[in-house]
């Protein structure tokens, strides 16, 4: 105990070092957001530039800040200045900006995004002031973007492990009420509240327990679980072993998608540092509880994400889900108690034991406490990874954190909670966002996917889209699932594709609730959400389909057709452009569209000009009677 | 002694062992509750989803995967269960290759079966849309051929290899609608671990994995398998003057209703026109048909001359042990010799 509470002290200074340094400290984005956007080779630029230059700086690379739509970002803090974040810094710009600002002082306007300290810098906005991160709370991803991942040091400066320290002083009864009082409720899906689930599973006598951290994350567009694992890893590391000592577990396991390299990386790096530093290993800090972790690496199978699948997937079974009970919290992994718990939720625990129940529960509501980490993405100005208080309204979340719909759009839809989620329309924006009010309107939190849609979304389409996600990741073991979603699927490309029969709707309905309900496990008891809440919210675009031979949001091929407008000047870019050669017309003489020979693809509707603005999509005509 | 508890299932009081589930205590008293993916060899699984029961009028739930408790009142049948099993069967149903009047389980199907006690509807029917799957058919084994558009994935057999052979030829392959049952690499099943027992496919619900040969029988003789000195009980098919199918007796305690490949599929040699059915005596280099008298005679007057170190025996495990002792005794005692030895390696 004392060597860490020394070295905590040894990090601390060197943090403040490196923020108070008279050599500017140069923080680059470096996560996968990051890195797609290219900020490897920045890092490497920032490096040669200010060594060409001859500017001696620290250059570190962090995590994600959540702003991933301004990728690559620089953030660079000089002597006596608040720290200047800067967006967009792709390879170009960066010898613009060491010139303008490292040598030269003079902030680019076009890529400066706000400052962060206490002083102003001109009329720079304040990072955290600005309207994409003003509702927001940053507690689970407060480290993630200021601190270099690969330093057990930087985590040490600030307050990590104290967490840890705690929970050895007040014992495990004490961190199991703590986590109660909180009212954590687990972040991976279900809400299911954690303390409860770790009583199963003390309660049970066994000489062996474990502790499974899911960092599957196998919903398509979420990403929470891989930010907070690439920006700070400890934070994650010392959430399970505080969980593994409440449980009495020795042994954790990491159960992560080899589809996140950076993440193993870094997680492979903070468990060797923590067993190197006595935090990981036997009799941890003096505390006699020996925990060690290790790593399974997933295939990417999104039912591996289900705990009965999960655990079969490690005992190197086909990851498919078992019945339950017996629950893992009494019968897990090799048949011994075993909790199961996601990223977020252990990164919590490591929060309510640095800071106590009571600030956790500041936040959120009646009966969803703290803050939730979303993955927003879709159509939507800013996306990104934000955490907002439990109970915040979609309507912030959508249009003050994420800035609306863009190019002028309309806002039509969002879903929540992945892929088995449901879709909520612009009358329901106002219901804040915690587990039970979600529920109620027949959406879920899930792991904190959000995908905005605007109306040139087609909801029939929007609904296909995830049925044909949930059809193909069915593990296939049970009748309902397996069969249910793939007739489900059927039918609704048959409506899509104008085949739809007037009794489709109807059956749409009675399938999808016995799926739900017959379904053994959670995808197929969720499965059916995104077409149950478009047939409750937007059952009028089923039935233009069907009835009308019309797609409201004018996408699906079979009911459009495109038209040239008597404004056509004749410039030829759409004929030219057409592979179908379906366009006639003389140069500067109007163009016409020969709909037998129209494909469709949309080019000429891409290509003519804004100003002439002649190709109008048009839906309900040229359709023969519905069969 | 196992505890034994009283309950009630459709209002009939029946007592069960601890630890017996709902669907084999209602099963074992005459009451049916569908269900596919259960068999009373296997665990259970709790995949096909027919076999809800509601239990103190609470929730419904899996009765394969639910024990007997005291004074529990079990309901088999509700409005909200039909409907479940219904939804189920008819999606089963669009799925499957329906060639009953071809298919070698038309008598003994459990799909048919289910969807006569729960009434389907051919205009339900009519709603869905069928899946056309089109798989091959694995016809390399020599004794059994698998439709995989017959299957309907209840997992049966990757059980069955698994647990009662301990083999685990079979496994799920795919994700989805496109799962299949198959060997490693889902190649034939003569290109796979498969030994060809059969046990698979005799317990396959449905006629996804059949026999090739499937010639009903007249009646049936219970005998004992004269493969091997462990001595399974089985039941010879026959039809006529010949035996046409072999089936395992349950309640053989040396077998419990498994058979290895020789003692389920070997039977052809009986009727083989290859067979021998007299002695055949060397005369002059060439086999010549002869009596048996003749024949045992001839043996008996060249063991005379081959008493002590020249003669061996070895015993055949086709043999039943009263057999195999008396030719050991034969050896020792008349023959002069311990020179004697036996196959059991068949
Ligand atoms: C199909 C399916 C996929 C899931 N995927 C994940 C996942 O990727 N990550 C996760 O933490 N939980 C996932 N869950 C939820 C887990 O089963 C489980 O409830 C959760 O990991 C428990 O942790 P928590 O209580 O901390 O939320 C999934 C559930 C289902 C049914
Ligand atoms: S609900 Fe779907 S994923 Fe879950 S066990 Fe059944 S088939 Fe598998
Ligand atoms: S025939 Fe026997 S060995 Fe072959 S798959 Fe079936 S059970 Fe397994
Ligand atoms: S082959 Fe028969 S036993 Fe095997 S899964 Fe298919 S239906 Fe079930």
């Amino acid at each position: 105990m004392n060597d860490l509470i020394a070295y905590q002290q040894e990090a601390a200074s060197v943090w403040e070092e490196l923020n108070s340094n008279d050599m500017p400290l140069i923080t680059v984005g470096n996560a996968t957001c990051g890195r797609s956007a290219g900020s490897i080779d920045v890092v490497e630029a920032i490096q040669a530039e200010t060594a060409e230059i001859g500017i001696d700086c620290n250059v570190i690379e962090v995590g994600c800040i959540g702003l991933c739509y301004l990728e690559p970002i620089v953030s660079i803090q000089k002597q006596g200045q608040p720290m200047v974040v800067f967006g967009n810094v792709t390879l170009k710009q960066v010898k613009k900006l060491v010139a303008d600002y490292l040598v030269n002082d003079q902030i680019p306007p076009k890529l400066v995004i706000g400052t962060i300290g206490e002083e102003k810098i001109g009329d720079v906005p304040k990072l955290f002031e600005l309207p994409v991160l003003k509702p927001q709370v940053r507690r689970a991803l407060k480290r993630c973007g200021f601190i270099d991942p690969t330093s057990l040091e930087h985590y040490l400066a600030n307050s990590g492990y104290s967490g840890l320290t705690r929970a050895f002083d007040v014992g495990p009864e004490r961190i199991v009420e703590e986590v109660k009082l909180a009212g954590l409720r687990g972040r991976g899906g279900a809400g299911f509240p954690a303390w409860r689930k770790w009583t199963f599973c003390r309660e049970a006598e066994s000489d062996q327990k474990y502790l499974i951290c899911n960092a599957d994350e196998g919903d398509p567009g979420a990403f929470m679980n891989r930010s907070l694992i690439e920006g700070d890893p400890h934070a994650l590391i010392e959430g399970m072993i505080i969980t593994g000592y409440a449980l009495g577990a020795s042994v954790g396991y990491i159960y992560c998608r080899a589809e996140y390299p950076l993440a193993l990386e870094r997680l492979r790096l903070a468990i060797q540092q923590a067993e190197e530093n006595g935090l990981l290993g036997v009799n941890i800090l003096g505390s006699s509880f020996d925990f060690k972790i290790k790593i399974k690496e997933g295939a990417g199978a999104f039912v591996c994400g289900e705990e009965t699948a999960l655990i079969q997937s490690i005992e190197g079974e086909r990851g498919m889900p078992t019945p339950r009970p017996p629950f893992p919290a009494v019968s897990g992994l090799w048949g011994k108690p075993t909790i199961i718990n996601n990223v977020e939720s252990l990164a919590c625990v490591g929060l309510i034991m640095q800071n106590g129940a009571e600030w956790f529960a500041e936040y959120g509501t009646e009966k969803s406490k703290g803050t939730k980490t979303i993955a927003l993405v879709g159509k939507v100005v800013n996306s990104g990874l934000v955490e907002v208080p439990m109970g915040i309204s979609l309507r912030e979340l959508i249009f003050d954190i994420g800035g609306g719909v863009p190019d002028g759009k309309k806002f039509k839809a969002v879903q929540t909670g992945g892929p088995s989620g449901g879709c909520v329309p612009e009358e329901l924006l106002d219901i804040p966002v915690d587990y039970d009010s979600l529920n109620e309107v027949g959406t879920i939190m899930g792991s904190g996917g959000v995908v905005v849609m605007d109306e040139s979304t087609c909801m029939v389409d929007f609904a296909r889209y995830f049925l044909d996600f949930a059809e193909k990741e069915s593990c296939g073991k049970c009748v309902p699932c397996r069969l249910g979603t793939k007739q489900m699927l059927t039918i609704l490309e048959d409506i899509v594709e104008g085949r739809g029969k007037p009794e489709d709707i109807d059956l749409l309905e009675e399938l999808g609730e016995a799926v739900m309900a017959g379904s053994l496990c959670g995808l197929g008891q969720t499965a059916p959400n995104p077409v149950l809440t478009t047939l409750r919210y937007f059952r009028d675009e089923y039935e233009a389909h069907i009835y009308e031979g019309k797609c409201p949001a004018k996408q699906c091929k079979e009911f459009i057709t495109y038209h040239i407008l008597d404004s056509c000047i004749g410039c030829g870019l759409c004929l030219r452009n057409c592979s179908s050669n379906a366009i006639i017309g003389e140069p500067k003489k109007l163009h016409w569209i020969e709909q037998e020979l129209c494909h469709k693809c949309g080019v000429c509707y891409e290509v003519c000009p804004p100003k002439f603005f002649s190709v109008e999509i048009r839906t309900g005509e040229l359709k023969e009677e519905p069969a | 002694m196992t505890k034994e508890y009283n309950l009630t299932i459709d209002g009939q009081k029946i007592i069960a062992q601890e630890g017996t589930s709902i669907l084999d205590a209602a099963l074992e008293n005459d009451i049916f509750i569908p269900h596919l993916c259960h068999h009373p060899d296997l665990k259970p699984e709790g995949a096909c989803r027919l076999c809800g029961v509601e239990i103190d009028g609470g929730r419904m739930v899996m009765s394969c995967l639910s024990t007997v408790g005291e004074g529990i009142d079990v309901k088999t049948d509700s409005s909200e269960i039909r409907q479940a099993r219904t939804i189920a069967m008819e999606l089963l149903i669009a799925d499957h290759h329906m060639d009953c009047l071809a298919c070698a389980a038309a008598n003994d199907c459990a799909l048919l079966d289910i969807s006569a006690y729960l009434g389907i509807q051919p205009d339900r029917l009519e709603r869905l849309r069928p899946s056309d799957k089109g798989l091959p058919i694995d016809e390399s084994n020599p004794f059994f051929q698998f439709d995989p558009n017959k299957c309907v994935v209840c997992g049966i057999c990757v059980r069955t290899c698994n647990e009662i052979v301990g083999l685990g030829a079979l496994g799920f392959i795919n994700r989805g609608f496109k799962t299949v049952i198959g060997t490693f690499g889902n190649k034939p099943f003569t290109e796979s671990i498969c030994e060809s027992c059969g046990e698979c496919v005799v317990r396959c619900p449905v006629g996804a994995l059949a026999p090739k040969t499937p010639k009903f029988a007249a009646r049936e003789v219970q005998t004992t398998c004269v493969y091997c000195g462990v001595g399974c009980g089985i039941y010879l098919g026959v039809a006529g003057d010949k035996i046409v199918n072999v089936r395992a007796d349950r309640e053989r305690p040396t077998n419990e209703g498994s058979l290895c490949v020789k003692g389920r599929y070997g039977f052809n040699f009986i009727n083989h026109p290859d067979r021998l059915t007299k002695p055949l005596i060397k005369k002059d280099g060439e086999f010549v048909e002869a009596e048996w008298d003749e024949a045992l005679e001839l043996i008996a007057s060249k063991f005379v001359q081959s008493k002590g170190d020249k003669f061996a025996a070895l015993a055949s495990a086709k043999c039943t042990n009263e057999e195999n002792y008396l030719i050991q005794k034969f050896t020792r005692a008349v023959m002069e010799t311990n020179t004697v030895d036996h196959c059991a390696r068949l």
